[in-house]
């Protein structure tokens, strides 16, 4: 038994990345950024607004949290409208209760469905993030580019004619990208995706069609990893971001502006049993004068105004 | 021709942890215990092993990709600064392609006075399904590329991925590897029956090691330094009778979150206030062990 003698070969062993998307940079050796009004860390809280079909596509793949059982799906399909519903207002309750201004990343569907709740985000003054068309529109390799292109066209295009903007920022499903995503979100004119968890600040990612920004949003830190897949209490989890707030803060004494992505789903952290506590974290989160939260087109512009 | 399945390997005799010769550690210390930082590095699109596949998902993985990054930006240092603070040097499971694309990482590793040991080429290359020749390449590529990088000869080997051929810890004891991370059977070191040479099982783990708190047993932060804490704690007292061995094996991508990395203190100050442990790096609790028990041969 053997192996192919190219299994032994390493085409691209050597200085750097193994891909051209950017370079390797050491994380405290950057210069330093400085936020507005002395904060030291900004809390950025997206918000995934998501609609699953109750017929469900595995081309190319499932979305997490899609439907389950044979159809009708009746229990998933309205366990996520919950979230459309009602947890969608408790989140945004607890950040209005705080003055404060947040993402949400929203399949195109969710807007064209209930125009409503798009009007009461962003009379919020919070920022919509392309999300998608719906839990339908997973993108991975294998996909056809021109199928890619049209799926991203498409959610900018009615999140573009429900809200009066075209989104500045991307989200992909599971932040799962193919070989062509970056350049294809640079080509619709994005400013910044949201997809690598390689870093803990903003940094450019160079594509064929030109750069786009990438905002790293920690899976980790998210209600769907700490309690839906971790099984996690609310009070854990409110714990976990505040044991990372409290790091990020020393940090930013010594090197610079911190950042930390709060990624929420309504269906998860909007229920009446977990929101209390969340409420209470982000209280606490207000009440500190190094911390402030902010939305992902304000940071990114923050970032790009640094010296 | 397929090479004949056994099912017992024959790795090692069988001993009961009851009645067994007294191992002693330096200054009457009970426990010896070993940080391991895996440093690795992941390809975005690596070539296909026909017996496992590199990433869940389709090329590329982004999640899964820049994770693993995330180690070499960010959270190595984390991790690093917080060893160095408390007194804890580190024995390096190194992808030794990572001395060529991110030679900053290894070299702060070396200015640390840590220790290499090979994990393989990549992280995202298996040895499944290697020839001897091919088995021969990688390890002698990580002796040379690690020699280069740092100037210090790798005594040890853990699997790239944990994927072994039966052949594999014969030929790290002929290539004059004192030790392998791969074998899980004791609190102890433990020689090892090798066609030649001599070759000894040092315990890391499995149990605790950072990606089993995290993602087999969905630990949070506190509760995994708290097991790390009762780990210590159990080996430690039992150590008394003959030196026990805890290994730490992490990964930055993990332990260096910004969540996780403020509760991992406790566990460094814990055990370092402790009293009974022998901090350490997994070469000197080799020749210490093998100071007592001699030659295997």
């Amino acid at each position: 038994m053997s192996l192919d003698s190219s299994y032994l070969e390493y085409p691209k062993r050597g200085r750097g990345m193994d891909h051209d998307h950017y370079p390797w940079t050491h994380f405290f050796k950057r210069e330093p950024v400085l936020w507005p009004n002395q904060v030291k860390l900004l809390v950025w809280p997206v918000i995934s607004l998501e609609y699953f079909p109750m017929v469900p596509s595995d081309d190319p793949f499932r979305a997490p949290g899609h439907m389950q059982t044979a159809y009708p799906d009746y229990r998933h399909y309205t366990a996520r409208e919950y979230g459309t519903r009602i947890g969608i207002y408790r989140l945004l309750g607890a950040f209005e209760k705080v003055g404060a201004s947040i993402s949400v990343a929203t399949n195109s569907k969710v807007a064209e469905r209930y125009p409503q709740l798009i009007e009461d985000i962003l009379q919020g003054g919070h920022e919509i993030i392309a999300h998608s068309t719906d839990m339908n529109g997973t993108i991975a390799s294998g996909m056809e580019e021109d199928a890619e292109r049209a799926l991203i066209n498409e959610s900018l295009d009615m999140l573009d004619k429900v809200t009066g903007q075209r989104p500045r920022g991307w989200l992909s499903i599971a932040r799962s990208q193919s070989f062509h995503t970056a350049k294809l979100l640079v080509e619709a004119g994005l400013d910044y995706m949201c997809d690598w968890v390689n870093d803990e600040l903003p940094y450019k990612f160079r594509t064929d069609a030109g750069e786009i920004v990438n905002i790293p949003l920690n899976h980790e830190l998210s209600d769907r990893q700490i309690i839906n897949v971790q099984q996690q209490s609310v009070d854990s989890y409110a714990q976990q971001m505040t044991d990372a707030a409290d790091w990020l803060v020393d940090e930013a004494g010594h090197y610079g502006g911190r950042m930390l992505p709060m990624h929420l789903t309504p269906y998860i952290m909007g229920l009446p049993y977990r929101i209390g506590s969340f409420e209470k974290l982000v209280a606490a989160m207000a009440d500190r004068p190094d911390v402030g939260f902010t939305r992902g087109d304000v940071l990114l512009d923050n970032w790009k105004a640094r010296p | 021709m397929a090479d004949a399945q056994k099912p017992d390997p024959g790795l090692y005799d069988y001993q009961p942890w009851r009645k067994r010769p007294k191992i002693s550690w330096p200054e009457g210390k009970t426990c010896a215990v070993w940080v391991a930082p895996n440093l690795e590095f992941y390809e975005l699109d690596p070539a296909a092993n026909p017996h496992r596949k590199s990433w869940p998902k389709p090329h590329p993985d982004v999640v899964g990709y820049s994770h693993r990054d995330h180690a070499n930006r960010v959270s190595h240092w984390r991790m690093a600064e917080m060893m160095t603070k408390h007194g804890f040097p580190g024995s390096v499971s190194l992808s030794v392609a990572l001395c060529d694309h991110i030679p900053e990482v290894v070299e702060d590793a070396n200015q640390r006075g840590w220790e290499f040991f090979s994990h393989g080429i990549y992280n995202t290359r298996y040895s499944y399904g290697m020839d001897e020749a091919q088995e021969r390449a990688i390890i002698e590529d990580s002796i040379a590329t690690v020699e280069r990088a740092t100037g210090q000869r790798i005594r040890g080997w853990l699997a790239p991925a944990l994927t072994h051929t039966p052949r594999t810890l014969d030929l790290l004891a002929e290539y004059g590897m004192d030790y392998t991370c791969d074998l899980y059977h004791d609190d102890q070191p433990t020689d090892v029956k090798v066609k030649s040479g001599q070759l000894t099982a040092i315990p890391y783990s499995l149990e605790v090691n950072d990606h089993y708190g995290f993602f087999i047993y969905n630990m949070s932060p506190r509760e995994y330094a708290d097991t790390l804490i009762r780990q210590y704690d159990r080996l430690a007292e039992e150590g008394a009778q003959s030196g026990t061995v805890m290994c730490i094996p992490l990964h930055s991508y993990l332990i260096g979150q910004p969540h996780r990395i403020g509760p991992f203190e406790s566990v460094l100050e814990h055990i370092a206030a402790d009293g009974r442990a022998w901090i350490t790096r997994a070469g000197d609790i080799v020749d210490r062990f093998r100071a007592q028990t001699g030659d295997a041969a």
